[in-house]
């Protein structure tokens, strides 16, 4: 094998088990795409506004600095005025009085910090999340949710969505299931349900019975603000990381070129 | 080094050219390494400005607040305290506060903004103790000559009720006077000049 | 007595006169002339011989990001998870050194598979590189036990689980298993006894052998020379002044050769940096973002990427008498054969460019064997489904692995009698290209 072979065959491999490796990430729930903009600051003041309003209560985001706000463009006062409702100085974190221990004593687990939750869960699952609860009379909270079955955080936003219930389709092919799926606008998910003869899929989606303060969109528009937000939050530094990037990848090109030419002069003496 | 090397105007200057970017290649890594051993935000958080309500505090009385870790006193003096501060120019080593530190606004004769609220860094500028409260009574302790101040129980500096020493003390220099404002009248903010934070 | 005889330096400029101070009282000349300026290597290196100076950089950049971010982390288990957020939040430009330390942890390993991936090709552990190979594979080994130990410090979720899981691997050995696992963590469970213990290994007892062991590898590459791409010794080949004939010095030819490299290689490693540093979950994995919860295990619990290929193996071994210590066997023999490699191989020709086409049927099935274990080891066993009712509805995945696990070892295991083979093709006396 001469070594340029070689090396292609590596690549080749390297690429197909990547392939593989994407290919093989998707999962059973499709999400709803949260198309979000962390460089857009009127939709992460806004959703910051629904953070501190909605979620503050009971989840914290302890590792959040109430000051960092400033890189969405808000002043120390206006954030002081504006957002801070936990505590008094802008440089305190978004830690709340409520322990792990009253947590779990008041809602069975301990609502999790939000301050990374975007990275591990992703702003798309966090998107369908928000917009997929619906109402359950058989669960303690009185809610239910599509994406998270039986969790424990009632539908915090409920005046503003409304509330829904919902509604069961059964199908008896995968293909017929799908189809119908892609016919209705809002989130869905199908699951398998019986053996053979009598394997049945679930067409599992929402309908709104008592409508909310927003319609629909305006509710989707508030929730992406909201994910955008968290997303931001879990990583502050996103905007400049990328901005730098850039100025970094730039020079090195620079370096590149420079590196090279002395590489090519110092070895015209060898060959 | 090869023998044409040394020779070659093109390998020099290439030489040249990538050492420099080399070096800048070197500067740009080392800044994060240099920047993150500045004070973080926590640190920046902790050593915030300090505001400090004073309208409690009675004549002759002095309040202690703390900011960047280190005492800082707040003290409402009399007209008793203003006068020994006039008396006592003639036994200080540097009545007009030239190589003490103080802000702008604070260096005159009382060195505050308002001359019944001085506020001083509690901290002897010999080696860090911090000093006392004396008042005028304390001449038992004090000498007879006493007008009232500071002492500090380390190396026994003396300071006046403006923070400024007593010459022959072993402290080199006044009390420095941190940047503070008046957010109202009995309000203070410790550690910021400005009246909006 | 040696310090007189030795001739001032000239060529530094201003600093001549420093510099033959310190000559005449250190070795400097020497050094530069034995490492550097008069170290002859093949001029034949090609695209695999960056990676090792490349490895040698990023090792220097793990250490000195690792200074910086021991000086903001705290090794405690209520503080730790905040430590590392506080360092991507509140310390200037911290978020930065601490991507540039996960994202040079997986650039090492990949650099390091490149680089024993090329001493398989050109038979670089051949006699007499004997030693230098088993240097090699020591540092492997200390990369790993760094790597092991650096994963739990960030405490979350795949931190503590993946810590879980390798620990409880000792504990499958016999007999004295049980007592050792305890003796590791210090406690029944992973805690904070674990992670201070852990910290200390990864910041400086690990990292001690490891710059020990680097600095051995280089000593005996400097003592046998370089291999190269033929194969063959360039010192068979010497001039009038006892200098190889295909030999360059070292500098400056593969200094500005391997600063070129070094170039190249940050401006992938600063992509991945700066756009993409969790790379899809693979350098920083998404549950690690939860803080370590010993009562909630992850749904699916895989080690960082440079562990998978080893983790398939274990999973792949069925239990025997009870016990899983078979797989935690395989696992570590997979690492062990390594150390062999100078011995088994009975080539009469060390190059992949001369030996004949067994031996490259079987390196190319040992790279599949090693990338299909890597990917498997990132997914449930259940990932591919299962075979039908004639296979006992056995799962695919698990069955790949055990055929891959099995090929991994044929390839050591056989090639003393592969490797003896023909037809090789005749080595040249001088090297090419």
């Amino acid at each position: 094998m001469n070594p340029v072979k070689s090396v292609r065959l590596a690549l080749a491999l390297l690429v197909l088990s990547f392939a593989a490796a994407s290919w093989a990430a998707g999962g059973s729930v499709r999400l709803d795409r949260a198309q979000i903009d962390v460089g857009d600051p009127v939709s992460l003041q806004a959703g910051a506004r629904s953070f501190v309003n909605y979620c503050l209560g009971c989840h914290g985001a302890s590792l959040m600095r109430y000051n960092r706000l400033r890189d969405l463009g808000l002043s120390d006062s206006q954030i002081r005025d504006n957002l801070l409702f936990t505590s008094d100085k802008v440089g305190d974190l978004m830690a709340i009085g409520m322990t792990r221990q009253d947590g779990k004593a008041w809602f069975g687990v301990a609502p999790p910090d939000l301050s990374v939750i975007a990275r591990s869960r992703g702003a798309d699952w966090l998107y369908t999340y928000l917009r997929a609860f619906y109402r359950d009379a058989s669960s303690p909270t009185g809610w239910n949710n599509l994406v998270f079955d039986r969790v424990a955080m009632p539908h915090v936003l409920w005046h503003l969505s409304g509330q829904a219930v919902l509604e069961v389709r059964e199908f008896r092919s995968e293909g017929e299931a799908r189809a119908a799926q892609l016919q209705s606008k809002a989130f869905s998910t199908i699951a398998e349900q019986g053996e053979g003869a009598h394997k049945r899929f679930l067409l599992r989606s929402m309908r709104v019975d008592v409508p909310g303060s927003l319609s629909p969109a305006k509710y989707d528009e508030t929730v992406r603000d909201l994910v955008n937000y968290m997303v931001w939050m879990a990583e502050p530094a996103q905007q400049s990381r990328v901005k730098i990037g850039i100025a970094v990848i730039l020079f090195l090109v620079v370096l590149l070129v420079l590196t090279w030419l002395l590489y090519r002069q110092y070895w015209k003496d060898i060959h | 080094m090869g023998d044409s090397a040394e020779f070659d105007p093109t390998r020099r200057s290439l030489l040249v050219a990538t050492a420099s970017a080399g070096g800048i290649a070197v500067v740009g890594t080392a800044t994060p390494f240099v920047a993150s051993m500045l004070p973080s935000e926590r640190a920046r958080a902790l050593g915030a400005p300090v505001e400090a309500n004073i309208a409690s505090l009675k004549p002759g009385e002095m309040q202690i607040v703390e900011w960047r870790g280190k005492p800082v006193w707040i003290i409402r003096r009399t007209p008793e305290m203003l006068e020994s501060i006039k008396k006592s120019d003639d036994l200080l080593s540097d009545p007009q506060s030239r190589a003490s530190d103080q802000p702008d606004y604070a260096h005159n004769e009382f060195r505050s903004r308002k001359p019944e609220v001085g506020v001083l860094v509690g901290v002897c500028t010999h080696l860090g103790c911090s000093p006392q409260l004396k008042s005028v009574e304390d001449k038992g302790e004090m000498g007879a000559d006493w007008l009232g101040g500071f002492y500090c129980p380390c190396h026994g500096s003396k300071f006046d009720f403006a923070g400024r020493v007593y010459s022959g003390a072993p402290a080199p220099i006044n009390l420095p006077v941190p940047p503070y404002a008046f957010v109202s009248d009995s309000e203070v903010l410790i550690g910021e000049d400005k009246k909006e934070a | 007595m040696a310090a007189t005889q030795k001739q001032p330096i000239t060529g530094a400029g201003p600093f001549n006169g420093l510099l033959t101070w310190i000559d005449q009282r250190f070795p400097l000349m020497a050094l530069w002339r034995e490492h550097l300026a008069e170290y002859y290597a093949p001029k034949n290196f090609n695209f695999w011989y960056y990676f090792g100076s490349l490895s040698l950089f990023v090792l220097v950049l793990q250490i000195a990001t690792g200074i910086v971010l021991t000086m903001h982390y705290k090794p405690d288990a209520n503080f730790a998870f905040a430590s590392v957020e506080y360092i991507m939040r509140d310390v200037p430009l911290g978020w930065l050194i601490r991507y540039m330390h996960s994202t040079g942890a997986s650039a090492f390993f990949i650099l390091v598979y490149l680089h024993m991936f090329r001493a398989l090709l050109y038979g670089s552990y051949r006699r007499p590189r004997e030693l230098l190979w088993i240097f090699g594979v020591f540092v492997y080994l200390c990369m790993m036990a760094e790597a092991f130990f650096g994963y739990l410090l960030p405490w979350g979720q795949m931190s503590f689980w993946g810590a879980q899981v390798i620990v409880n691997l000792f504990d499958a050995i016999p007999i004295i298993g049980p007592d050792l696992a305890i003796w590791i963590r210090g406690d029944y469970v992973v805690s904070d006894a674990t992670l201070n213990r852990f910290f200390a290994f990864h910041v400086i007892a690990v990292p001690l052998v490891l710059l020990g062991l680097v600095v051995a590898h280089i000593m005996a590459l400097h003592e046998v020379g370089s291999n190269n791409p033929d194969g063959i010794e360039i010192k068979k080949n010497l001039d009038a002044n006892g200098r190889p004939l295909d030999g360059i010095p070292f500098h400056p030819y593969y200094t500005v050769k391997d600063a070129y490299g070094v170039a190249v290689f940050l401006i992938v490693f600063c992509a991945v940096m700066f756009f993409a540093p969790e790379m899809g979950g693979y350098f920083l994995e998404y549950n690690n973002f939860i803080p370590a919860d010993p009562l909630k295990t992850p749904e699916h619990i895989a080690p960082v990427w440079y562990f998978t290929p080893y983790y398939s193996m274990l999973r792949a071994v069925p239990p025997m008498f009870n016990s899983q210590f078979p797989g935690v066997l395989v696992m570590g023999l997979a690492v062990v054969i390594l150390f062999f490699l100078p011995w088994i191989d009975r080539s009469a020709v060390r190059s992949i460019r001369y030996k004949g086409p067994h031996y490259r049927w079987w390196l190319a099935a040992f790279v599949v064997a090693f990338l299909v274990l890597g990917y498997l080891g990132t997914v449930p066993t259940n990932h591919w489904g299962q075979f039908g009712g004639w296979l006992g509805g056995a799962e695919r995945a698990t069955v790949a692995a055990r055929l891959f696990t099995v090929v991994y070892f044929l390839f050591f295991l056989l090639m003393p009698w592969y490797s003896k083979i023909g037809p090789n093709k005749p080595e040249p006396d001088r090297v090419t290209g």
